[in-house]
């Protein structure tokens, strides 16, 4: 058993020796798999801020029932218990039009446009708070309400935020083949530069299996040279993505504040990090296994 | 893997009705019966292209026989499974013709990397490698560069490799090619202190002057004779 360990630690302590040794061909190693990893890592990190965004907005459903212009204060008004008989609905909050105007004009650059206007150009209106998010009924119930009398715009008001939902879904597809692609890209570096470490040892390969060093005592150091690569490529990656997002949110900040927001994007929460980094280590030890077997076969002796 | 015992014949290496045919179909070696009885030093002479570095490629199975049985410590390894390769090369000392020694390493690291690779521990790997080259003559090069040896001092650098798992079996093939008169006789010497403390040695060679130099040292020294790939002297134990 110690011997086995001793085995393990002599394997890794070389692995670190040989990247040490050639620190340039290292570092471009590094980068070309953090590069690939970045990618995925990064739009990830994007789709996480942004899911937390739309989280942070209400997704609870809400419908706006716009009354037509000409409508007389009873047909307005009688809309009002209709909506609240309609088994749907948990809520109904009255905005009266001149109300929606005096909001209006609390915003100092509708000024001019306001002025300009001979009437009130805003329509009576009622906020409907809907009891559950059932896609099917609530538009059954729009295209109802559309026909009653003097009802002129029926808005799902909380379709925007089911849309980003599934367009955040779409992103994570995206990324999902993103990452499978640029899986592929580790594993030709790693597969490679495990094929360029066996060339130049292969004479300390040949000499080791004659003085009796079995095939797992060969590959063993090849192996850790593979995920210790790409777990450094996934730390490089995590770099890269960690620089980009904060030079992104120079930007971000001055978007979000002209929408009276805070919001900045935030680096991957630490378990997800955790998770990108063992699956470009296991990437690694993946690319240096397909290496090892396909190219220490040709050794002799055998 | 204990250390190979002699099989019941008393044999530690025995070869019966070996054939060696390689790929092309040149055959290196013909019917071949031989045996090396325990503690033996045991020269193989015969010209290039006899058969003679074939015959010891087959011992740590460097190469397989087509047919035939080969037997290393009571152990046939003509039908070793590979993964039992490493075990039985571990414990047999092997000097080779080109002495494959790495050049990018130091004289103690060539000598380390046979324990290295079996998981010594370092300690314990470098007292052994040590005391190796202090056997050989070369501990004050242990930190030279194999290159800056002379052809003599190498080959006692590929001896000091060969011994330093304590082998019970030394293989050397060609020792004192390309050595002058007075390294050669070294080697020899070299050779004969091992087989004198219970080793058995097979040497490959064509050196007629290195098989009567072990002869003054060994009074047991046996020679055996390949011609063609056949054996034509000296097959018994």
């Amino acid at each position: 058993m110690s011997a086995w360990l001793r085995l393990h630690g002599r394997a890794f302590g070389a692995t670190l020796a040989r990247l040490a040794r050639a620190p340039f061909a290292t570092l471009l190693n590094i980068l070309v798999i953090g590069i690939a990893l970045a990618l995925p890592a990064g739009a990830y990190a994007l789709l996480v801020d942004l899911q937390a965004a739309a989280r942070g907005v209400s997704g609870d459903p809400e419908m706006s029932v716009f009354m037509a212009l000409d409508a007389k204060k009873e047909e307005v008004a009688a809309i009002g218990p209709r909506l609240k008989a309609e088994a749907l609905v948990a809520q109904v909050d009255f905005k009266p039009r001149d109300a929606a105007l005096d909001d209006l004009k609390k915003n100092p650059a509708m000024n001019d446009v306001l002025a300009a206007l001979a009437q009130n150009p805003l329509p009576d209106a009622y906020v409907v708070h809907l009891a559950k998010n059932d896609g099917d009924a609530l538009e059954k119930l729009a295209t109802s309400i559309r026909t009653w009398p003097k009802v002129d715009v029926v808005q799902i008001d909380s379709a925007w935020v089911r849309r980003v939902a599934a367009a955040i879904e779409l992103g994570r597809m995206a990324v999902l083949v993103l990452a499978g692609l640029l899986s592929f890209a580790l594993l030709a570096v790693t597969v490679n530069t495990i094929r360029l470490q066996i060339l130049t040892q292969r004479e300390e390969i040949e000499v080791s299996k004659l003085l009796g060093a079995t095939d797992s005592t060969i590959r063993r150091p090849f192996y850790y040279y593979g995920a210790v690569l790409g777990f450094l490529g996934g730390g490089a990656a995590g770099l890269i993505v960690y620089g980009a997002l904060q030079l992104m949110n120079r930007g971000v900040a001055d978007l979000a504040k002209l929408y009276a927001s805070d919001f900045r994007l935030e680096f991957l929460p630490a378990a997800d990090l955790g998770s990108i980094l063992l699956f470009a280590a296991v990437l690694g030890w993946l690319g240096a296994w397909l290496s090892v077997t396909r190219h220490l076969r040709e050794f002799e002796p055998r | 893997m204990p250390a190979p015992a002699k099989d019941k014949s008393g044999a530690m290496i025995e070869f019966s009705a070996v054939h060696k045919r390689y790929p092309g179909g040149y055959e290196a070696l013909k019917g071949v019966t031989l045996s090396v009885g325990e503690g033996e030093l045991v020269f193989l002479l015969g010209h290039s292209g006899a058969g003679k570095s074939t015959l010891l490629k087959l011992i740590p199975l460097i190469e397989r026989v087509n047919s035939g049985v080969v037997m290393v410590g009571g152990q046939n390894v003509s039908k070793m499974r590979a993964a039992a390769i490493p075990f039985l090369r571990r414990n047999i000392g092997q000097i080779f013709q080109d002495q494959k020694l790495l050049y990018d390493r130091s004289v103690f690291d060539n000598v380390m990397l046979p324990l290295s690779v079996t998981g010594v521990h370092p300690r314990d790997g470098a007292r052994r490698a040590r005391a190796a080259l202090d056997k050989v003559g070369l501990l004050p090069r242990e930190k030279s560069n194999p290159i800056a040896l002379s052809g003599g001092e190498q080959q006692r650098l590929a001896i000091a490799r060969a011994i330093v798992n304590r082998p019970s079996i030394l293989i050397a093939d060609e020792p004192t090619a390309n050595l002058d008169a007075e390294y050669a006789a070294d080697i020899i010497d070299m050779f004969a202190e091992f087989n004198q403390v219970g080793v058995t040695v097979l040497i490959a060679t064509h050196d007629a002057g290195a098989v009567a130099r072990a002869a003054q040292k060994v009074k047991t020294t046996r020679t055996v004779e390949l011609r063609a790939g056949e054996l034509v002297a000296g097959g018994a134990a």
